[in-house]
């Protein structure tokens, strides 16, 4: 690791100050667990990383405010997993949370960085954007909040401007009764990222959402607002053709995790069965 | 940067640069070698320490992240000379075969078990699952989890 210069500020005004001011030659450090391979592989050679794990307003905690549970910047995979309001209003977060990593893992890793990280494989993105989260984001001009439908550009890119960070993410609480399921594919269970990964939710109402990851530059969201999908008379063959329609937005790759071939086969595969695991949620729900 | 850190029950007050990993502090800095250095990557285990009782990748973290924190590596599990009930049962059911992974073995099946006194076999499996063993005794090693859960019934 080359050197780098450590601060660790106290207050949200400190960090962003410091933000600022080194630009570019800042890193942001919450719970490392990407940033630190990165610094040892050198693909990131920051002069300043900002360690946010003491500023006062970003400390690990999970409330409830106004319709939105807001799962603070640092919170780690671990605290969010074990949480009972999480378990019992986002289960399909919980799915995707505990197959992160390892436990030593996820009791480093953090919500929030999993996201500002932008792997297009990043497991908790396709259940956070079937619950609507939103990320609240801060810089020394102000605050604003953005839709995470919107948040991720391409691998590794997301909409945050120089000096910006994101403070927390919230998730709105359930409107319509619903059912989601979070389901991938690995080669190995532990320590491996997603050949394929999905989020599916359906609503009393009908309409079912699917999230992606690592089928495409980065995770997307797409919906069957027909109802068609949910509906418990229509058959295997013609939600097929709808699944299929959804589908097409995928553009999986072929790596060393899986080829695209076998990705488009298996996204297909999984989707029903997800599908059927959220149907049976919602039932029970 | 001077940090301070209780490790293994003993307060430490030292320099170290932020470029330190915890894994290397503990191992050149403290001199405690018994946490391995094997991917560098979080992807092994080898490195597992419990930092205030949480088990981490030593590799993964900041020697500075740790200050004001509690470190227990697999040096501060035996007391007054005896090995502690995970250890004995690793000797008893012959987990161990070079040795090279077991301290993160042994540290990743503690946290379990500090978490879930009684877990079944398939709990073990996931608990361990961030811990890489080169020789293959993955089933010992999940048997001696078994059995030290089964000293504390
Ligand atoms: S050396 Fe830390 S996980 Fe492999
Ligand atoms: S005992 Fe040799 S690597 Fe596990």
């Amino acid at each position: 690791m080359q050197p780098f210069a450590y601060v660790r500020p106290a207050t949200l005004s400190e960090a962003l100050t410091l933000l600022d001011e080194h630009g570019p030659d800042a890193s942001l450090l919450a719970g490392g667990t990407d940033l630190v391979v990165a610094l040892r592989n050198r693909t990131l050679r920051p002069k300043v990383v900002i360690d946010l794990k003491r500023v006062a307003e970003l400390r690990p905690s999970i409330s409830d405010e106004e319709g939105w549970t807001t799962i603070n910047a640092t919170s780690v995979l671990t605290d969010i997993s074990e949480d009972q309001r999480i378990r019992a209003r986002y289960p399909a977060l919980v799915d995707a949370a505990v197959t992160v990593g390892s436990a030593q893992i996820r009791n480093r890793a953090t919500l929030t960085g999993n996201i500002c990280h932008a792997s297009p494989a990043a497991d908790t993105a396709p259940a956070l954007l079937v619950y609507g989260a939103i990320a609240n984001v801060a810089s020394v001009r102000g605050t604003s909040r953005v839709n995470l439908a919107e948040f991720f550009v391409g691998p590794r890119q997301t909409v945050l401007q120089p000096g910006e960070l994101v403070t927390s993410i919230a998730l709105p609480a359930d409107a319509t009764p619903r059912g989601a399921t979070f389901v991938r594919i690995t080669r190995r269970r532990g320590v491996d990222l997603a050949t394929i990964s999905l989020c599916c939710m359906v609503e009393a109402t009908g309409r079912t959402q699917f999230a992606f990851g690592a089928v495409g530059p980065r995770p997307f969201l797409v919906a069957d607002e027909s109802g068609l999908l949910a509906d418990l008379d229509v058959g295997d063959a013609a939600k097929d053709e709808v699944l299929r329609r959804l589908l097409t937005q995928a553009s999986p790759i072929s790596d060393v995790r899986g080829s695209r071939e076998y990705r488009e086969a298996m996204l297909l595969v999984m989707s029903r069965r997800a599908l059927r695991l959220s149907i049976a949620r919602l039932a029970a729900a | 940067m001077r940090i301070h850190v209780t490790v293994n029950g003993a307060e430490r007050d030292l320099e170290v640069a932020p470029n330190t990993t915890l894994l290397d502090f503990l191992r050149d800095d403290l001199r405690l070698t018994g946490s391995k250095e094997c991917c560098d990557l979080g992807e092994c285990g080898a490195c597992t320490v419990l930092v205030d009782g949480r088990s981490v990748n030593s590799c993964l973290m900041l020697a500075v992240e740790a200050d004001a924190s509690e470190v227990t590596t697999i040096e501060g599990l035996a007391k007054d000379g005896r090995l502690n009930p995970l250890q004995d049962a690793f000797l008893a059911k012959g987990a161990v075969q070079c040795g090279f992974c077991i301290p993160g073995q042994v540290m990743a099946g503690q946290y379990l078990l500090q978490r879930n006194p009684h877990p079944t076999l398939a709990e073990v499996r996931e608990g361990l699952s961030g811990n890489l063993c080169r020789c293959g005794g993955y089933v010992q090693i999940c048997e001696a989890v078994l059995a030290a859960s089964e000293v504390g019934r």
